[in-house]
């Protein structure tokens, strides 16, 4: 692999009330003494898609997973991940809490095996939300704003698992966000996808940017320079550089930035 | 010899012995239902057995069995699905989990027999239940745990860490994703697991022998007081059932219709168990349904 220590890390900064969540010096360590993140500190701006990239194994999911508290019990995360001024990598936060407020959709679609109501409804219901015209309410514009309600709106009640794997993962941004995250975490969120589905998720994400803060690991260089603003670029466990999508792809700072975006390895 | 050559000769040898597989099974089931079929009729399935004339049925053996089926299953149910949820969500992998594991494997491989001597000794003798159901089934519920607990934690285990993951993201706390998302996922195999482990319960005979007793007792299936000593639905009777009606009817029996009884009793147990195990597919399949709207893939 390459050699990562000859480059600086160039990474951009945010003023601290321009950004939704940020992070100081996290660092992620498995089985107690193997660190797979090193001192990365990013802050993500309001409202905006940041992509993270970087080889298999460089730390940008481990990365990702930390900031909903999704490692807890695989890993142990040091620093801290400032949201609203709070830092919630604390074992005295409320994850449960925390994690309504920072949804997360996975790599591959994983809607439960009931209904599509009731893949939204679930949740709601398991917070208290009883009445059935709000959560009738909810579902409806879950899925509207997941781009999903023209295709299902007819059958609600249908299982899940009948909808083909692009709906499927648009169902499983409607499920997080009707929740009324402020920050949506996706991993991957394309890689299980053809190119018709993967265009109507990317669609579907550009509408999101305007209610929510998005950060999205992708594999797929042309999927970041198609809808975020911005890119951070790991390797290794380091955060190396993070500037704006348009000079991370077109001038990047760093040797080896350059080199991954030419696609010599990776 | 050649790739092709070599891999005809194996599938050759595979084909035979599965064939092998099915021949015995055909045979063997084939044997008993021809033998026993014939002599089930509505007069064996609903009089009492009798203990020398010719005649008799097996009223009462059957009751006790599904009686004492539904009672072990009452125990052992609760206590396999909390153990299985444990090892399959909870344990840390360390030597304590291991070592229930091992705990686990042992009890299962206990001779039934043991089991019912245990039995015998511990709920018969010492805490006094004397012959009957209860004691039964709680052997029953030893003899049965090990199977029923790896069986549903199997079918939990079976459940994507992917569900899991979706439950934790969405704020739900862990024992809300564990009964919310995971067991309902996991019904179906829990399901057939359960059904599977009462065949097993079902046909079992040495562990009942020194528990639940030989000796059928006047039952009155009109007296519905569990209380009552004559009551169907008295668990401190002492109870005969199907399996065990077979082993005593051929070793110390003195009816002289003892190859007609234990043929058609046979045959009764062997199709109640078939009827369990295609049951178990076809609740599994119609739960998920229900469910999910879709198929098990």
């Amino acid at each position: 692999m390459e050699n990562w220590q000859n480059q600086k890390s160039y990474i951009k900064t945010f003023a601290e009330d321009e950004c939704a969540i940020s992070t100081n010096n996290l660092s992620v360590f498995y089985g107690g003494t193997v660190q797979k993140l090193f001192d990365v500190s990013l802050g993500f701006k309001k409202n905006t898609i940041t992509a993270l990239i970087g080889a298999s194994g460089s730390g940008k999911s481990t990365f990702l997973r930390s900031l909903n508290r999704m490692n807890d019990r695989v890993a142990r995360v040091d620093g801290s991940i400032m949201f609203h001024n709070l830092d919630v990598n604390q074992s005295k936060i409320n994850v449960y809490e925390l994690r309504k407020a920072i949804g997360m959709v996975f790599q591959k679609p994983n809607p439960f095996p009931k209904s599509i109501r009731e893949n939204i409804t679930y949740a709601l219901k398991a917070n208290g939300q009883q009445n059935k015209k709000k959560l009738d309410q909810i579902v409806e514009e879950s899925l509207r704003a997941a781009a999903l309600w023209d295709e299902v709106k007819d059958k609600l009640d249908q299982s899940a698992l009948a909808l083909s794997g692009g709906q499927q993962q648009r169902l499983c941004i409607a499920r997080a966000i009707a929740l009324k995250p402020e920050i949506l975490l996706l991993d991957e969120p394309a890689s299980a996808l053809d190119p018709v589905s993967t265009a109507k998720l990317e669609d579907t994400l550009k509408q999101l940017r305007k209610k929510y803060t998005m950060v999205m690991v992708t594999h797929n260089m042309q999927q970041a320079s198609r809808i975020s603003e911005y890119t951070a670029f790991f390797h290794l466990g380091h955060a190396l550089e993070y500037d704006t999508t348009t000079n991370i792809f077109t001038n990047p700072q760093g040797e080896i930035t350059e080199k991954y975006i030419q696609g010599s390895f990776g | 010899m050649n790739a092709k050559k070599t891999n005809r000769i194996a599938t050759g040898v595979i084909y035979f012995l599965v064939g092998v597989v099915i021949l015995l099974l055909v045979g063997i089931l084939g044997n008993i239902l021809i033998s026993g079929i014939p002599h089930l009729s509505w007069h064996f399935l609903s009089s009492a057995s009798s203990s020398f004339e010719a005649g008799g049925g097996i009223r009462d053996q059957l009751f006790n069995s599904l009686y004492l089926l539904l009672l072990t299953l009452i125990i052992s149910l609760p206590i396999a699905l909390g153990a299985a949820i444990y090892l399959a969500e909870y344990a840390p992998d360390n030597w304590f989990t291991q070592l229930i594991r091992t705990t686990i494997e042992i009890l299962s491989s206990l001779p039934s027999i043991v089991v019912g001597l245990f039995g015998y000794l511990l709920f018969v003798v010492q805490f006094g239940f004397g012959f009957s159901i209860l004691a039964g089934a709680l052997a029953l519920t030893f003899f049965n745990l090990p199977t029923l607990t790896s069986n549903i934690e199997e079918a939990i285990k079976g459940v994507p860490q992917t569900q899991r993951e979706a439950g934790w993201a969405l704020g739900l706390s862990n024992w809300k994703t564990i009964h919310g998302i995971v067991l309902p996922a996991a019904l179906p195999g829990i399901i057939t697991g359960v059904i599977l482990s009462a065949g097993r319960v079902f046909g079992e005979a040495a562990a009942l022998i020194y528990t639940t007793g030989q000796s059928g007792s006047t039952v009155d299936y009109s007296n519905w007081n569990m209380f009552s000593p004559t009551s169907f639905l008295n668990i401190m009777r002492p109870a005969e059932t199907l399996a065990v009606h077979i082993w005593k009817v051929n070793t110390e029996g003195i009816i002289p219709d003892v190859n007609v009884v234990s043929a058609a009793t046979s045959a009764l147990l062997v199709i109640v168990v078939i009827i369990f195990n295609f049951g178990a597919r076809a609740l599994g399949n119609w739960i998920y349904k229900r469910l999910t709207a879709a198929k098990i893939k």
